[in-house]
């Protein structure tokens, strides 16, 4: 179990973590989102011991981190997979942190082959690709059996075996009772692990809650509307009480509108409609809806006709929502 | 929402007990009852999540702690038992760090590669001065003074080396990992410390002994001085201590500066100013008791008094004193930054 009470890290002026409190129990797996720059990795950190918090304090199974003497049984981290010496092979990477623990020399071959890297463990690690590397700091990360994993972002740079293969193993080690820790700034990817969420955003606390009870409390349900009378469209919407919102393509989207209720409306005022349909918004949606106040880098569309880049969620819908 | 692990299907294992009527495929669990459990696998829990390129783990191992992965997301909190390593829990202790360390620092080429420059550059320099020398340059200084000419360039390996040891550790990220094993900071520096030190001593002893050795050997004939015993020791063990010390003050600042090539620098300074600026600083009245103790102390004298080149220069240990205290504040120093600071 992890306890984080009142943490925060200042860098001069700016408070990267500010104020966090939450507790990341054992036997699920606990997704940290946010987006990026929200402080997922300085917290992280901090719970390491790497990291000297400001203010507040992180409890390992009761204990400070720099209290635990044989910290690899209890913790594992992957927290940068190219934090390793290039020089050294995979097995002296792993030997040399098995020995620092007091961990068993063969323990080191056990987690090798569990992540599949048994062939290559005289290579220097320099040679690794990065899908290598991450199964090289998930072994680390598995070497003293600890009860407390936590990974960050684990799945960058992943093909999508190796995706597949770490959500499968996030999901093995909760089921084991183990306490997982995983952060993410994709929503997507924390549906299919996570059972549990916490959300900062400029680090401050957004949401602590189970998967569930986040969608049912944060995903927004709409219907969508289309006519070729777009004027009319909206007349008849506001004379029948119903608040209109553009939508991105020259739709209107009825927020918790009744479908049966609004092709009624349409239907007596012999309305000719091209779309009637109920939407729910994605979690990536809703995720965004939450945090969109604290996105520290925004992105600003560049061209129409140019889409933003993947990597900067959501700069479609929000623009969708600004115009 | 979620998707629940799908463990690889359990192969249907190949010999069957013959009371048992065959089993169809469709149903795995039957003969995964009947395997015995995998006698003496001391993780357990460990194999089940093996990777899944890796021939398929029969899934009938025990699970002491119960839910099945993914079993029912909607309750998240079913399963608060927690996870109880099977492996023993004991402490750790400096040794664990040695070993640690001891493992690093020979598993890195950098090491192998600078230790042996070292060697080749002190004993190959020693022989060859040796060689090329008569015995009539022996009157009136020990035949054990050839080694003195390859400590000069030796000791920038032992200072490079010395850097790298924590300095690549920044370079490359590994210090997080390392002190993410060990929280101890201290210890890791105490260990990193003692292991360096304990090589680069013996590697350059045995390397100046070598050179001493031969030197006497090559040159015993009447008229040649006889090397004393404390030339012997200052020609060997007392040069093999301050450059040991040196690359220990070196990897001190390495740690304090947390950069490989500023910290060579800072280095290389330390070594060659108080060689050089002294030729200056005795221009100056004023401040020529500065120079002539930065002269004093500068590491090609020290080395020149150990191996006692003339007798005007003193036995050199109190050179050797002066780099001990400098290098024992350097790695306070370099301890005192190491607990403040995040990695």
């Amino acid at each position: 179990m992890i306890e984080i009470e009142g943490l925060t890290k200042a860098y001069g002026d700016t408070l990267a973590v500010d104020g966090l409190s939450f507790t990341v129990r054992p036997g699920v797996v606990t997704g940290f989102l946010g987006p990026n720059g929200a402080g997922k990795s300085t917290t992280m950190r901090m719970v390491l011991g790497l990291d000297h918090p400001t203010s507040g304090r992180v409890r390992i199974g009761g204990q400070p981190y720099e209290r635990l003497t044989d910290p690899l049984r209890h913790v594992g981290a992957l927290l940068d997979a190219k934090a390793v010496h290039g020089g050294r092979s995979a097995f002296h990477h792993l030997l040399c942190l098995a020995q620092s623990n007091g961990v068993a020399d063969s323990r080191v071959h056990e987690v090798l082959d569990l992540v599949g890297l048994g062939s290559v463990a005289r290579k220097r690690s320099k040679g690794f690709s990065l899908g290598m590397s991450q199964r090289l700091g998930i072994a680390a990360a598995m070497l003293g059996d600890p009860s407390i994993l936590m990974f960050d972002e684990p799945v960058n740079g992943l093909d999508p075996e190796g995706i597949h293969w770490i959500r499968n193993l996030m999901r093995d080690l909760a089921g084991q009772g183990r306490t997982v820790f995983v952060s993410s700034h994709l929503m997507s990817e924390m549906a299919l692990t996570a059972d549990h969420l916490v959300v900062i955003g400029q680090g401050r606390l957004l949401a602590d809650t189970s998967m569930p009870d986040f969608i049912t409390e944060h995903s927004r349900s709409y219907v969508r509307l289309r006519s070729p009378e777009q004027q009319r469209l909206r007349d008849v919407l506001a004379a029948g009480g119903f608040t209109a919102v553009p939508g991105s393509d020259g739709s209107v989207e009825v927020d918790g509108g009744d479908p049966v209720r609004l092709g009624q409306l349409m239907a007596d005022h012999r309305l000719v409609l091209h779309e009637l349909s109920r939407q729910q918004a994605s979690l990536e949606e809703a995720f965004m809806r939450l945090t969109a106040g604290s996105v520290e880098y925004h992105a600003h569309p560049a061209g129409a006709d140019e889409p933003a880049p993947a990597a900067v969620w959501g700069a479609d819908w929000r623009s969708g929502k600004e115009s | 929402m979620t998707t629940p692990y799908q463990p690889p299907s359990a192969p249907v294992p190949p010999h069957t007990p013959p009371h048992t009527p065959p089993v169809p495929h469709g149903a795995p669990q039957a003969p995964q009852q009947q395997m015995p459990p995998q006698p003496g696998h001391p993780y357990p829990q460990m194999a089940a999540p093996a990777a899944p390129q890796q021939q398929p783990v029969p899934q009938q191992m025990p699970q002491p702690t119960p839910p099945p992965a993914g079993a029912n997301p909607s309750q998240p909190y079913a399963a608060v038992g927690g996870y109880t390593s099977p492996i023993p829990v004991r402490g750790t202790h400096l040794g664990h760090a040695l070993a640690s360390e001891w493992t690093k620092i020979k598993s890195v080429r950098s090491t192998i590669w600078t230790l042996s420059v070292m060697v080749a550059l002190v004993v190959g320099i020693g022989l060859l001065v040796s060689a090329g020398t008569s015995d009539d340059e022996y009157t009136n200084a020990p035949p054990t003074l050839p080694g003195f000419f390859g400590t000069l360039l030796g000791q920038l390996c032992l200072v490079t080396l010395g850097v790298l040891v924590v300095s690549s550790e920044y370079g490359t990220g590994m210090i997080r990992t390392t002190v993410t094993a060990c929280p101890q900071r201290g210890r890791v520096l105490a260990a990193k410390a003692m292991v360096f030190f304990t090589l680069s001593f013996i590697t350059t002893t045995a390397a100046l002994a070598l050179v001493a050795f031969a030197g006497s050997g090559m040159h015993s004939g009447p008229g040649v001085m006889e090397p004393t015993g404390d030339q012997m020791v200052g020609a060997t063990i007392g040069a093999g201590l301050y450059m040991s010390l040196l690359g220990l003050l070196s990897m001190a600042v390495g740690s304090m500066l947390r950069h490989s090539a500023g910290a060579i620098t800072a280095m290389l300074g330390v070594v060659l100013l108080p060689a050089i600026l002294p030729a200056f600083l005795m221009m100056s009245e004023s401040l020529q008791d500065l120079g002539e103790t930065m002269q004093k102390y500068s590491s090609p004298n020290a080395l020149a008094s150990l191996f006692q080149l003339s007798d005007e220069l003193g036995s050199g240990w109190s050179q050797l004193g002066v780099l001990a205290g400098v290098t024992g504040a350097a790695l306070i120093g370099a301890y005192v930054l190491l607990e403040k600071r995040d990695v």
